[in-house]
């Protein structure tokens, strides 16, 4: 993994990523381990994502490496037309590591082909978002002590969400079950349910959230967004059929955590929020130890 | 008699055989015939027992490489290339689609990086059948319907 790009979660073996979990159990347990002195971690955000950044930021300020970049297009040189592969150019010349996240799709692995050090992509519009799919892994590995053998249920957009087909990917290496959940219109695409056919992993879909949930290890909800539909009738009844709450929970498994990429709209209620099986904002805190895990792995700073 | 030949025979040279008419001036463009000096003959909307209509070219000597000619097999996936020497048939080749296509194909999506910045497109044939590109960037699946030859 040294001097590798991250671009995509499928760019890394199952090795390598229980690798970077372990590496991340390691920062949780020491997060302040000053492993980047003297690194240059440039932070090219071509659209914002407070978020993302600051994750991003905080696991590189850890780990005592610097940081230069920009957080939205206006200030950069794209907004003066520059083009990505002369910024990657230039800015591949002044430092060991890019963070980039940019609204066209590709634009990273483009990038990572153009850049002189390893890049890390935080996001290539609705492509892939890798270090996304590593913290849901690290928050799965954490709260259940393995990623083998789970039943996990994906629950509401599962058409467009690029967080549950990345994470479908990486989990497939362990033997799962899935469970899908979702309106009609918002089903997994084919190419998934093929893929999952293809290495014999069993998966179920069904458009009722009921008490199926009892049998579930690992909760995955997503956002369904409005402007997804066409007909504004069909996502008035779509967001409140697939809506989680806490009574809902009652019956399922003590093991049970429920996860959210986050920000979440009205899809987990807030009364969720206070059961100990309620885990997406531990969840988000775990992005800094991943990112911490990744940015140190392929900089080769961490054995 | 020689139905199909409404152009003349060449000596030495390459006759690719089995275009469909309506993608005769794509293979132009794709071989580049357009920018070469060799003596380059077509006929176009020619009748085939096959196809409906077809459309052939000559091109004077002149041969190809299979991963040139393995360019057009996009569109003219039942071309046959006819090795002329000294009058004669002295091969015949089918074309194949290549398992990396670089640069002949626009990505179907909008939001693509290589529809966005000058970046030459590549792709990863998943289908050979129905003719499905992955893109090697945004990774979207391009199929036979969305097709755009550049
Ligand atoms: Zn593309």
């Amino acid at each position: 993994m040294i001097n590798r790009s991250l671009v995509s979660i499928s760019d890394f073996s199952k090795e390598e990523i229980l690798k970077i979990l372990d590496v991340a159990a390691d920062f949780e347990a020491n997060p302040n381990q000053k492993l980047l002195d003297g690194k240059v971690i440039a932070s090219l955000f071509f659209e914002p994502s407070t978020r993302t950044r600051l994750s991003f930021e905080t696991a590189i300020q850890r780990l005592g490496g610097r940081i230069i970049g920009f957080s939205d297009s206006s200030s950069s040189s794209a907004s003066k037309g520059e083009t990505l592969k002369d910024t990657i150019r230039m800015v591949s010349n002044y430092s060991d590591l890019i963070v980039m996240r940019h609204p066209l799709e590709g634009a990273a692995r483009y990038a990572s082909e153009e850049s002189k050090v390893p890049l890390i992509n935080a996001g290539d519009g609705a492509n892939q978002h890798p270090t996304q799919t590593l913290l849901d892994l690290y928050s799965i590995y954490k709260t259940q002590g393995t990623l083998d053998n789970l039943n996990i249920f994906m629950v509401g957009d599962l058409k467009y969400g690029r967080t549950v087909h990345s994470l479908l990917i990486a989990m497939s290496h362990f033997n799962p079950t899935f469970n899908f959940i979702s309106p009609e219109s918002l089903k997994m695409p084919n190419e998934y349910k093929l893929f999952l056919d293809s290495k014999g992993i069993k998966y179920y879909e069904h458009l009722e959230f009921t008490d199926i949930v009892e049998a579930a290890d690992i909760l995955y909800m997503t956002r369904v967004q409005r402007e997804r539909f066409s007909d504004h009738l069909e996502y008035e009844k779509v967001k409140n059929v697939h809506v989680l709450r806490n009574d809902m929970l009652a019956n399922t498994k003590n093991n049970l955590r429920i996860l959210h990429p986050l920000p979440r709209v009205n899809e987990i209620h807030t009364d969720v929020d206070d059961n100990p099986k309620a885990y997406y904002f531990q969840q988000a805190a775990n992005g800094v130890f991943a990112r911490m895990a990744i940015i140190a792995t392929i900089l080769g700073v961490k054995k | 008699m020689n139905k199909e030949l409404k152009v003349n025979a060449i000596k030495d040279g390459t006759v690719i055989d089995h275009i469909a008419a309506h993608n005769l001036f794509k293979v132009i463009s794709i071989l580049g015939l357009d920018k070469i000096s060799n003596p380059v003959t077509f006929g176009n909307n020619l009748e085939s027992h096959k196809y409906g209509t077809k459309a052939i070219i000559k091109i004077t000597d002149l041969f190809f490489q299979d991963d040139e000619i393995n360019k057009i097999s996009l569109v003219a996936p039942n071309a046959v290339l006819n090795i002329i020497r000294d009058y004669n048939v002295v091969e015949k080749k089918r074309v194949d689609i290549p398992d990396v296509v670089m640069g002949i194909v626009k990505c179907f999506n909008p939001k693509c990086i290589t529809n966005n910045e000058s970046v030459v497109t590549r792709f990863n044939l998943i289908d050979k059948e129905n003719v499905a590109l992955k893109c090697h960037y945004c990774e979207k699946i391009t199929d036979e319907k969305q097709l755009y030859v550049f």
